[in-house]
Order: C-alpha cells, then sequence, then structure tokens
C-alpha cells in the first residue's frame, strides 16, 4: 500500500510542477467553454439547452488531452521498466497513475465547472449537479483512457492514435453523462437512471481498465 | 487435425490451397441461388421493391458484427494460447469486419432516403452500427501505425477484447439513447414476424454472405503469412547485404 500512495504521489508532484499538465486540462476545458458561443451565437436560450453537452464534450476531450504523456515520459526515462519490475503488481501501479491523472486534470476542472456554467446561462443551483455528473462520469473516462494510453505506448505511439481507439469505447460515458445532466437541468426524465448507470460505468472500468491496460503494457514492452 | 496442426503456416497454407477453391465456389453457387430467390421474393406491401435492400443489410450486419466475433475467438488464441496463426487470423478479419460493416451502412442508408425521406437518422440501430464501424477504423488504425507485427498483434489483440467487452454497453446505452428503428424481428420470443417467402431468401442470403466472409478470410490470412515471409526475407537480405 506505501508503494501505491507513493507512486500516487509521485505522479502528483510531477504533475504539478513544471512541465507537468495538471491545471492544462482545466485549461483547455475553459477556452473550449469559451468557445461555444463564438460558434453557435450568444443566444441565451440555445446556450442553457446545448450547455451540459458543450460541459461534457469539453471534459471528455480534456481528459484526452494528458493522456498520451501518462505513460510516455516514463517509458522514455526508463521508470516504467522498474515499476514493471516492482514488487507492486502492474495493475495496482497502473490504477495509481490513473488516480493522480484524475486528480491532477479532471478534478481541477470539475471544480471550475459551477463558473463556466455561468457563462453558458445554465443556473448556479443545477450546476452543481452537473459537476456531480462529472463527478460520478470522469473515472470511467480516465480508466478507459488508461487502456489507450497503454497501448499507444506499447506501439511507440501516441497522440491521435490514442483517440482514435479510446473515443468510440467512451460513448455510453458521454450519453449517460449528457443525459444525466439534463435531467438535471431541464427535466423531465428522473436524474436517477442515467446517473446510477453512469455510476455503473465507472465502476466497471475502475475494474477493467488497468488489467486491461497493464495486460497491454506487458504484451508491449516485454 | 488438430488446431494445433495448423500452427505450422506451410501446412496451413497447403490446406488453404486445397479449400480455397471449393469455397468459393460454394460462395459463388449460393449467391446466384440466393439472387435467383430474392428475385422471386415478394415485393413489400408498403415498401414496394426497396425492401429487396434488406437481403445485402441485414446479412451485412450480421456479418459486421461476427467479423469482431472472429477478431475476439482470434484475440483469445493470440493472448491465451500464443497460436501463431490466430494474430493472423485476427489481423486478416479486420478489414473484412469493416468492409462488411460498411456495407450494412451504406445499404441502410440507400434504403431509408425512400422510406424514411432522409439518408440518415440518429436512431439506435443505425447508430450502433455506426459506432461498430468506428471501433473497426480505431482497429485498423492500430494497424497502419505499428510497424512490427508480432507488437501490433497482441495491442490489437488487447483492444478486440476491449471491444468485445465494449460492443455490448454501447448497443445498450445507445438503444437507451434513442428507439426510433422497428424493434427487432427475426429472432424474437414468439416466433419470427417475417413471412417465409422473405425470410428463405433472407437466411440463404445470410449463409452465401458468410460463405463470403470465409473465403475472404482464409485468402486474406494466406496472404497476410506471405506478406510476413516476405518482410522477414527482406530483413535477412538487409542483414547478409
Amino acid at each position: 500500500m506505501t508503494a501505491f500512495l507513493a507512486l500516487l504521489l509521485r505522479d502528483m508532484r510531477l504533475a504539478m510542477r513544471v512541465g507537468g499538465g495538471a491545471l492544462m486540462g482545466a485549461l483547455f476545458y475553459f477556452i473550449m467553454v469559451a468557445m461555444t458561443p463564438f460558434a453557435v451565437g450568444p443566444d441565451l436560450n440555445l446556450l442553457t439547452r446545448i450547455g451540459p453537452a458543450m460541459l461534457w464534450l469539453g471534459a471528455l476531450l480534456a481528459s484526452l488531452l494528458a493522456l498520451d504523456r501518462l505513460f510516455a515520459t516514463d517509458h522514455d526515462d526508463g521508470s516504467l521498466d522498474l515499476l514493471m519490475m516492482g514488487a507492486l503488481p502492474l495493475e495496482l501501479a497502473v490504477a495509481a497513475k490513473a488516480i493522480a491523472h484524475w486528480l491532477t486534470t479532471a478534478l481541477p476542472l470539475i471544480v471550475i465547472t459551477p463558473v463556466l456554467g455561468l457563462m453558458l446561462n445554465v443556473e448556479l443551483s443545477a450546476m452543481g449537479w452537473v459537476a456531480l455528473t462529472l463527478l460520478a462520469g470522469t473515472p470511467a473516462l480516465t480508466f478507459i483512457g488508461l487502456i489507450g494510453a497503454a497501448l499507444a505506448v506499447a506501439l511507440r505511439r501516441g497522440g491521435l492514435l490514442l483517440a482514435v481507439l479510446v473515443l468510440p469505447l467512451t460513448i455510453p460515458v458521454l450519453i449517460f453523462g449528457v443525459a444525466a445532466a439534463n435531467a438535471a437541468i431541464v427535466g423531465p426524465a428522473p436524474f436517477g437512471p442515467p446517473f446510477t448507470v453512469l455510476c455503473a460505468l465507472s465502476l466497471a472500468s475502475l475494474v477493467l481498465g488497468p488489467f486491461a491496460a497493464a495486460a497491454a503494457l506487458r504484451q508491449g514492452l516485454e | 487435425m488438430a488446431v494445433i496442426d495448423l500452427a505450422n503456416p506451410t501446412r496451413f497454407l497447403t490446406l488453404v490451397d486445397r479449400v480455397l477453391p471449393w469455397l468459393a465456389g460454394a460462395t459463388a453457387l449460393v449467391f446466384a441461388y440466393g439472387l435467383y430467390r430474392v428475385a422471386g421474393a415478394p415485393d413489400d406491401y408498403q415498401q414496394g421493391a426497396t425492401v429487396k435492400i434488406m437481403f445485402l443489410h441485414v446479412p451485412g450486419a450480421w456479418l459486421g458484427m461476427m467479423g469482431w466475433g472472429v477478431m475476439t475467438v482470434a484475440a483469445l488464441g493470440t493472448l491465451v494460447w500464443r497460436h501463431p496463426l490466430a494474430d493472423v487470423a485476427g489481423k486478416a478479419a479486420a478489414p473484412i469486419g469493416a468492409a462488411f460493416t460498411f456495407i450494412c451502412l451504406v445499404t441502410g442508408s440507400l434504403w431509408g432516403r425512400p422510406m424514411w425521406g432522409t439518408y440518415w437518422v440518429w436512431d439506435a440501430r443505425l447508430t450502433s452500427v455506426l459506432v461498430l464501424f468506428l471501433l473497426y477504423l480505431g482497429m485498423l488504425a492500430l494497424y497502419w501505425t505499428a510497424e512490427d507485427p508480432n507488437r501490433s498483434s497482441r495491442a490489437a489483440a488487447i483492444l478486440a477484447l476491449v471491444g468485445a467487452v465494449n460492443i455490448p454497453i454501447i448497443k445498450f446505452s445507445v438503444d437507451w439513447w434513442n428507439t426510433l428503428h422497428q424493434p427487432a424481428s427475426v429472432v424474437r420470443m414468439g416466433g419470427t414476424a417475417i413471412d417465409t417467402s422473405i425470410l428463405v431468401p433472407l437466411l440463404i442470403m445470410a449463409l452465401a454472405f458468410t460463405l463470403l466472409f470465409f473465403t475472404l478470410h482464409f485468402a486474406a490470412m494466406r496472404n497476410e503469412i506471405l506478406r510476413r515471409r516476405v518482410r522477414s526475407m527482406r530483413m535477412m537480405q538487409a542483414q547478409h547485404a
């Protein structure tokens, strides 16, 4: 457990110091949401209607941004080999890295979501619910992306390949996330069912993601 | 002959050479008979002759899904048994499955134009087939970017398994998202809802498509084995030069 925590803290420190991308995801998210009115026009009613969708799309793309560096930097400086040979099971090691990634990229993004909601004319009371859907859904994005990151580093390719592999797999998360957010803001459909499915998706990918990612690393780097 | 005997690519190649002409002949015969039966099938009382698109559309969808099934089995063969032909089988199945999925999308779109008045609607089934097609394209992209076949085959096997777990989830969520299409009507509780005059040609066409799939698959596997031999010969030549 100490090794797990040490790895988690190491990755968080790396992400927050110079050269890390901790706040870059949140900044990208902010810019993307700010670009939306330029694309669809400043009509406040329209922005209310598409607000949750834009917030979710922004979160999805922002969580992809830093993913290709999740294993690539460790692979370049050799620390990934140490992780693979270490006493900590590789599944737990990649899970620690994914949790650190979530804490440094997804969490800041969720924190600023209520403020961004104001710019999209979503009421502050409803923004709490949207932030809650992001809190429940972004772990699924990170842990599905984890598989893509492991595959990309095993193939020594990053960037676009990762997005092409991962994005279709995140469609269920997007569907249920936006459905829950819409239910919270405009109704009339109940908030419960899509939200619970969203939680289920996160929990399932929390279990499956590390195993698939560890398998990809083992197969790719042996 | 046991499956393990096929691990020898040379033995597999001789088997393919023996089987392939028969398979191709059977495909042509069943296609000819199927098309004859399709021509004889009655028009729909509402949809007229456009219902005949279904005889390409539905088998295309089935084979598109089966293609991922073949890839999943091949992925297990690669990761669990390290069967040397399994990754060849998986790699050969990807473009063929993508092509059948594409046939399903194109015919569905052409069928939708006269029936729904538009080439594309975001209804549940079309969308989930589209997502399947996107997954196939991701798989092909993975093969395109990797130079070393051994490395890419294992990564592709993991992606195939991840996709196999995810495809039912995607299907379920897209159904939940939007249901506009008619519900499943060939296999359902209480027997089929399709008249036998349509169902029999449809099943014959499905058999023809399946035979076509395996003909193409065997041919593609043979080509892939030969391509890898050419590659290793080139590498040896480069080493000795």
